[in-house]
């Protein structure tokens, strides 16, 4: 990915509108292990994980909670003093999450928007950072701009007549309503740009000597060649559609086709007593994406230093 | 007289016009779906919230009633406390936050590459799941009952219990329960400001600390006249991300509070999903909207203008 910092860069702040930086503000990575080159002392090496190991367990703990009391039973959850493990552990929390709400449902919607979402900003992201990377045509730069400008316009100030364009296509309470409002976005287009730009010239000509049309030179040439561009933009828009919140709140109602976010939120006001279930609810929300972060670690990182995401 | 006009045009247009979309058509076709899309679903109802902000709406047909939105707006003693709920929120969090994300950011530095990325993947790792479960988990920990964990670490030091969340008595001139959900996001770690500050402390060069180390300068006087200055650039770009982040806290409040007790912990952006979604009121919704976009567009337009004066190292 660091081709793409060489001259834009992106973040995209958490209400998903991303925020174009000069490249000149994040210069590559270095592999120095120390400031002024210098190796660590170890009391050195000491004091500073002193403060960073405590620091990590705040950031983790919430999750540790959550797991802790989906695994205990109710009756022990609300004991005094509180206990930091779990106390007779058992599955009773999940079972009865299962039993209560169609979980399995909600996680088959949120993994149906997220994956459209996904595929429409790899299709359309990347078919407008092509263009606006190598095409030449009266009205790109206004065009360019218009979609960068549009990081100013908080989502928020678009809700009500966007959810009035939905209902009238008759797609409230429908997953498509959540799809439509979100097929394309200026960080995949901004990143696919940044990338695209950086791929060298001949090789779609080669393609077009050959006789491939405009839409083969995209497709087998361009896109094949920007796949790490196109794994940062795929992994963002999935993790960031699946946990869209406000958006899905508004036009769905319909119990079963709430979100996981959305329908977990739901249970903690259907079952405010019953602390398991809620917890139990979080953390299969939580999971996946979790996992998901593991398994894709420095995509994660990379992408954001390179076009970065949420906060 | 239109005919001739057309009838001279004729012979020529097409062929230009011809020519001219097998030149550019294809970037036209291109850009189309986006294009679209941002006009469509940006920058239509940007202009539409507008318009309906002077309108009073109903489904069936809607009147317009002029400033009268945002008049009964600056009077709102509700509107009036969530716009200041949301800047005391801003202002607070965003200020924790940028510092956290540099201190941590430099601390990370120095360590060994295994180090790093350990500790880069921890602090990232909560930014990855949706703020509605991690507010969950502090609604729960900050539960007014004895058995809240926040209430149990207050009875170790005697103290407490407290209603957190649930406590509308003023503290500092603000409610508990406002202290309470500025709290919790303030301990939240920065993720995006540590990756960011990470990968700017990568290009200080290394021979400004060298220099500074042969003069004997301890590491809090490298701190404050190496690192902090050098990273002002991307200082001012985390502090706009996150001032406009925290604009619009939304998840946190609704999960945590609901904007209670009373109005004590509304914001603007939990205010325009109530006025819009609950009560029905579109117009009064796009007024609260619209004042939210006033807001931020001119701190990303101050970004953009200062970014553009102030890039060099």
């Amino acid at each position: 990915m660091a081709t793409s910092t060489s001259s834009g860069v992106s973040v995209r702040a958490p209400r998903e509108v991303p925020v174009p930086v000069p490249a000149e503000l994040l210069p590559a990575v270095s592999r120095a292990t120390n400031a002024s080159g210098r190796p660590l002392r170890r009391r050195e090496r000491l004091a500073i994980l002193a403060i960073l190991v405590p620091v990590a367990i705040i950031a983790l703990f919430p999750f540790y909670w959550m797991v802790t009391t989906a695994l205990t039973p109710s009756s022990a959850a609300i004991r005094v003093p509180p206990s930091l493990v779990p106390l007779d552990a058992s599955t009773e929390n999940l079972t009865e999450l299962f039993r209560q709400a169609p979980v399995l449902l909600w996680a088959f919607n949120s993994f149906v928007i997220a994956v459209a979402i996904m595929v429409c900003h790899i299709v359309f992201d990347s078919m407008a950072g092509y263009a606006f990377a190598k095409k030449r045509f009266p009205g790109r730069n206004l065009m360019f701009l218009l979609i960068v400008s549009s990081l100013m316009i908080p989502v928020q100030v678009t809700l009500v007549p966007r959810f009035i364009l939905v209902s009238r296509l008759g797609l409230d309470d429908n997953l498509l309503g959540v799809i439509l409002p979100s097929i394309a976005d200026v960080f995949g287009i901004f990143l696919m740009r940044q990338f695209i730009r950086t791929l060298p010239a001949e090789l779609e000509e080669a393609a077009r000597v050959d006789g491939a049309s405009e839409w083969k030179v995209f497709w087998r040439v361009i896109m094949p060649l920007s796949r790490p561009a196109v794994a940062t933009v795929a992994i963002f828009s999935f993790v960031g559609a699946w946990n869209a919140f406000l958006w899905p709140l508004i036009v769905l109602s319909k119990r079963e086709l709430l979100t996981l976010p959305v329908g977990v939120a739901l249970l903690q006001q259907e079952f405010s007593s019953n602390i398991g279930l809620q917890m139990a609810g979080a953390a299969v929300g939580a999971i996946p994406m979790i996992v998901l972060f593991l398994f894709f670690q420095r995509h994660f990182l990379d992408g954001v230093r390179v076009g970065g995401v949420k906060g | 007289m239109r005919m001739t006009t057309t009838a001279e045009r004729v012979p020529g247009a097409p062929r230009r016009g011809v020519r001219f979309w097998r030149r550019h058509g294809a970037g036209y076709l291109f850009v189309l779906p986006s294009m679209v899309f941002f006009l469509l679903f940006m920058f239509l109802p940007l202009g539409w919230s507008f318009v309906i902000s002077f309108q009073k709406f109903g489904l069936a047909q809607s009147s317009w009633v002029g400033l009268d939105n945002y008049v009964s707006l600056l009077n709102d003693p509700v509107f009036l406390q969530a716009a200041f709920n949301t800047i005391l929120y801003s202002v607070l969090t965003v200020a924790v936050w940028v510092l956290v994300a540099m201190v941590l950011a430099t601390l990370i530095h120095p360590l060994p590459p295994r180090f790093r990325t350990f500790f880069r993947a921890a602090y990232y790792l909560p930014a990855v799941t949706s703020a509605v479960f991690i507010a969950l988990v502090w609604r729960w920990i900050l539960n007014a009952n004895p058995w809240g964990l926040a209430n149990y670490v207050l009875s170790l030091f005697g103290a407490g219990p407290l209603g957190f969340i649930s406590d509308p008595s003023p503290f500092l001139g603000v409610s508990v329960a406002l202290w309470s959900v500025i709290l919790s996001s303030m301990l939240t770690i920065p993720a995006v400001g540590v990756v960011l500050y990470s990968a700017a402390l990568s290009g200080i060069p290394r021979d400004l600390y060298e220099a500074a180390e042969s003069e004997g300068a301890s590491a809090i006087t490298k701190f404050r006249y190496i690192t902090v200055p050098l990273l002002k650039p991307i200082t001012l770009y985390v502090v706009v991300l996150y001032t406009i982040a925290a604009f619009e806290v939304f998840e946190r409040v609704y999960v945590m509070t609901g904007g209670g007790p009373g109005y004590a912990t509304n914001t603007i952006v939990y205010l325009i999903w109530r006025t819009g979604f609950r009560f029905g009121e579109y117009g009064l919704a796009s007024a609260e909207a619209f004042l939210l976009f006033i807001v931020i567009a001119t701190i990303s337009l101050l970004q953009f203008r200062a970014l553009r004066s102030d890039v060099e190292y």
